[in-house]
């Protein structure tokens, strides 16, 4: 049995918390984190005689989610029932969208190992949230305060073949979402979710395999070891004669291992049918282009930005856009210091190199934009090398301060003055005749041991294009 | 009796300070316990009407503008929520339920000034048309206690018959406010659907069911709308369409008005009662200007199957949340949840509830969504075509309102069929939005009312209120009474 006679078909349905601060059909407050059915309402509680009135807010951050997705925007699409019973699920029915959902048809595009990649959104719809089970003992109590949160349902084309892409489809929605300011993406706290819908099938077979469906996955790396783990256990299933259940699976992250999460697979038939409380929702163009006008700039857009103006590379302008914070970030040093080439290598290499080490955001950054756009300034214009600059940098890192006024205090500042490198490139010569003697008689190797030892006593201080120019000129 | 006064008298006069509201509160509580424990109209009554009518006079008193129904006695179905107020739609379920809130259209009558007496018996969950489906046991029709007082505002109906009350609310799904006002000699409006708010009012089908008054007079109608209508922030469906002074603007003159007669309406189901009582009004009117012309409604044979699949579908989706985890009942012989649903549901619905929960399952079942519900949308669509169609020739629409007056109380109560063709001339009012009105006639033979129901195009009541003027002075209901009042 080999694993690579099958490949995995994979489709993601991404929820995403919409960050307004009432819910979607009252006006009780999302925030997370209240006390125990804090915000509630009779509403949200589902009591006798209430009525869903849409959070306009929530209706326009869809539309900017879909158009983001470059999806069609429906105009008048439709709210629908979704029945079901559940404790959590204060209606009996949870209000979301079926036929005609607020947008659909749309791709997203990423890059994966170096490779542009473009995956097919089948829609994106508008629901509410349901509340939670807590089951203490014998006994359940229900929160209600994620009653009615609203929701974006994103549901990608089942196009994706590998582990690494479905999680690298997954971060490239949530920085969209970030982008557009309509989302925390926060996965820990439930205001991001993913579904990942699995199947495997034999390469060059048609047919699409039997599909679990795999929940609870609460970061991206876990998106990937889920897959990973399931594509797995369902090409073992097959191998060994067995079949695919369709079902619900939960991820556990201590076990690494999915488990099902019910015993018999229940029949839903969840009787759709269009909610009589409300209206169609409007989007007509006009309105359409309106938020349009209005929307950020998106990663793939600043990317492309980010090659033409700075000439930056695509791989790299990926990387710099993958957050707008980072992208920011990049921005603000460029804009300081008017270098774009040194500010891509020190925000991809350095900054970045030492914010994973210790864990941070590029929000967190102990050194800001400005001072990093001052230190390559410093480089601009001759002040320091870039050899001392990275020294620089890490003190700037580790203890704060200026770059100016670290290289001024540990004087630190190149040596560019010619004066002052003839006198040391003279008493180099004076105290290594061996050595001028090898050189003259053609061994311009030992023209490396001059600049060392230049360096050498000028603490690397010297301007090295210089100490090149003087010493062949001394040495001839 | 002052009960009898029309509500805008009474207002001039408690204006004026000739009359308190706490008077008028107190002939409505004697009223009800003379007559009420035969009758059955009310299930609750507030405790604090008498406070707050003498809280209305003060103000009167010191020539405060209190409104529009300032000081007068009401009382609203048990459909409605009242906050602080029991509130259960007439069914075990919802027993215990008091909910925080009013429904807005509560909130808004007493804005104006009106003081609610009571909660009054219904179908449960409003679903019937002869007020024997409810928990709270049947109501009797004030002009004879062996029949009833039509459903599903039963209650509603009989308190203002025997002047219990100067007005009150009901709900009408199909038929539920003109039926029983038909049945009991009283008029009753149901407005065009998003003219009133929803929001408080327990649902049993969202896109049908609209509040509106039962009132003595056609004036008292157009007063009551006044105060119940205009938009809600709460309630998307409800229209933003001005309110007027429609009270004020009734012009009885029917000289020059087109009236459409449904030839489907005048089919071999009515009763010679019915049709003979309706022929003479409509030889009135002709006398008093009127010009009558046959109009078709052609797919009205379809309007009852198509009204049942969707209010049950509906229905079944807006009752799911009676399920005894949040508030109402809760069976306490459950071991684990599907038996706490299962048993909550079984203990707590009544038969017709039941009935229709599981029809309205069907009908959306998969599969059979699009046979049922679906095209029951679609023939939906086309009747109210047919009334666009119609009101091109006609300002209204003249029809019964039932097949015959009010039939003995446990005659249909086994036959749900018979029962559900009970609304056939009422229900399509319903599926189209329009608003329509039953406007009280003659008696039968046997002492019973009988009521004609008018139709009119979208936001026009007005038109429903002159020729319910025109069609009272013409028939000099004002002074009829039921005996045992």
């Amino acid at each position: 049995m080999s694993y690579s006679d099958y490949e995995s078909v994979i489709g993601l349905e991404i929820h995403a918390q919409l960050s307004t601060k009432s819910k979607l059909f009252c006006s009780c407050s999302t925030e997370f984190g209240g006390a125990d059915n804090e915000n509630t309402c009779p509403i949200c509680l589902g009591m006798p005689g209430t009525l869903p009135v849409v959070n306009a807010l929530a209706i326009e951050y869809a539309i900017k989610i879909g158009l983001s997705l470059n999806c069609t925007v429906n105009h008048n699409s439709v709210f629908a029932r979704k029945n079901y019973f559940y404790p959590d699920l204060s209606k009996g029915y949870q209000i979301s969208q079926f036929e005609k959902p607020i947008a659909e048809k749309g791709e997203v595009q990423f890059y994966l190992n170096g490779e542009r990649r473009k995956v097919g959104i089948t829609r994106a719809h508008i629901e509410e949230d349901a509340g939670k089970s807590i089951h203490q003992g014998d006994s359940t109590l229900v929160n209600y305060n994620r009653s009615s949160v609203p929701l974006v349902e994103i549901v990608s084309d089942p196009v994706m073949t590998s582990p690494q892409e479905a999680a690298e489809y997954a971060r490239t929605v949530r920085s969209i979402l970030l982008y557009l300011g309509v989302c925390d993406g926060n996965l820990e706290e439930g205001s991001m979710r993913c579904d990942c819908n699995v199947s495997v099938r034999k390469k060059n077979e048609a047919e699409l395999g039997t599909r679990t469906e795999l929940k609870n996955i609460n970061s991206f790396r876990f998106i990937e070891k889920a897959i990973q783990y399931e594509i797995e256990r369902q090409i073992d299933l097959l191998e060994s004669g067995d079949k695919v259940v369709q079902e619900t699976r939960l991820y556990d992250s201590a076990k690494n291992k999915t488990l099902s999460m019910r015993s018999k697979e229940e029949a839903h038939d969840y009787r759709y049918f269009p909610d009589p409380d409300l209206l169609a929702i409007p989007a007509p163009s006009n309105l359409v282009k309106e938020i349009e006008s209005k929307m950020p700039e998106l990663p793939v857009e600043k990317a492309e930005r980010f090659c033409k103006s700075y000439q930056v590379t695509s791989d790299d302008a990926f990387v710099l856009t993958q957050s707008r914070e980072m992208a920011q970030y990049f921005e603000d040093v460029v804009s300081r210091c008017e270098e774009p080439r040194l500010a891509v290598s020190w925000v991809i290499v350095e900054l970045l190199g030492k914010l994973n080490d210790s864990k941070l955001e590029i929000s967190e950054s102990p050194v800001g934009a400005s001072a990093l756009g001052d230190l390559l300034s410093l480089i601009k214009d001759g002040t320091i090398s870039g050899k001392i600059a990275k020294t620089v940098f890490s003190t700037m890192y580790e203890k704060g301060g200026s770059a100016l006024e670290i290289v001024e205090s540990q004087g630190l500042k190149q040596i560019s003055d010619d004066s002052a490198l003839i006198q040391i490139i003279e008493e180099v010569i004076e105290t290594n005749p061996d050595q001028v003697a090898q050189y003259k008689s053609g061994k311009e190797k030992v023209f490396g041991f001059f600049v060392g030892q230049v360096m050498k006593l000028t603490k690397g201080q010297a301007n090295p294009a210089k100490v090149n120019d003087l010493l062949k000129e001394k040495l001839s | 009796m002052k009960l009898d006064t029309p509500i805008h008298q009474l207002v001039k006069k408690l204006k004026l300070g000739e009359l308190k509201s706490l008077d008028l509160v107190r002939e409505s509580f004697n009223q009800i316990e003379r007559l009420d424990s035969d009758i059955q109209s009310f299930v609750l009554l507030n405790e604090k009407a008498e406070e707050a009518a003498d809280k209305v006079d003060q103000k009167l008193a010191q020539g405060e503008d209190v409104g529009i129904l300032a000081g007068i006695p009401i009382a609203v179905k048990e459909m409605f929520c009242v906050k602080n107020m029991e509130t259960t739609a007439c069914s075990k379920i919802l027993k215990g339920f008091v909910p925080p809130y009013s429904a807005s259209v509560v909130n808004k009558v007493e804005a104006e000034g009106a003081i609610i007496i009571g909660k009054t018996n219904c179908d449960e969950f409003a679903m019937g048309s002869s007020n024997e489906s409810s928990t709270n046991g049947i109501v009797r029709n004030p002009w004879d206690f062996k029949h009833v007082p039509g459903g599903s505002s039963g209650g509603s109906a009989a308190c203002v018959a025997s002047r219990m009350v100067s007005a009150s609310f009901g709900t009408d799904t199909g038929g539920s406010i003109r039926q029983p006002a038909s049945f009991t000699g009283v008029v009753g409006l149901k407005p065009t659907y998003g003219r009133v708010s929803r929001y408080g009012i327990v649902a049993f089908a969202s896109s049908l069911d609209q509040a509106g008054p039962m009132t003595l007079n056609v004036r008292d109608a157009a007063l009551m709308l006044e105060a119940m209508a205009g938009h809600d922030p709460l309630d998307s469906t409800c229209s933003k369409q001005p309110i007027e002074e429609w009270s004020n603007q009734i012009q009885e003159d029917v000289h020059g008005k087109v009236i459409g007669l449904p030839k489907e309406y005048f089919d071999d189901g009515l009763s010679d009662e019915v049709r003979g009582s309706l022929e003479s009004l409509i030889g009135s009117l002709e006398r008093g200007g009127a010009k009558f012309i046959e109009i078709d409604l052609p797919h009205t044979k379809y309007a009852v199957s198509s009204y049942y699949i969707i209010c049950t579908s509906e229905a079944s989706s807006n009752l799911a949340r009676y399920d005894g985890v949040r508030f109402g009942k809760r069976s306490s012989s459950s071991t684990d949840l599907d038996a706490l649903y299962m048993n909550t549901r079984s203990e707590g619905f009544g038969d017709e509830v039941k009935r229709r929960i599981m029809l309205g399952t069907f009908a959306l079942s998969s599969g059979y969504y699009d046979a049922y519900y679906l095209k029951a949308c679609r023939v939906r669509r086309l009747i109210q075509e047919d009334f666009i169609g119609a009101f091109k020739k006609c300002d209204a629409i003249l029809g019964p309102v039932a097949t015959t007056p009010a039939f003995q109380i446990g005659e249909r109560i086994d036959d749900p069929v018979k029962m559900y063709l009970n609304d056939i001339y009422t229900l399509s009012a319903n599926l189209a939005g329009l608003p329509g009105i039953s406007v009280p006639v003659s008696v039968s033979d046997k002492g019973l009312p009988i009521g004609v129901q008018l139709i009119a195009p979208h936001f026009m009541e007005q038109t429903l209120f002159d020729i319910g003027k025109k069609i009272e002075v013409l028939t000099g209901w004002n002074q009829r009474c039921p005996d045992v009042v």
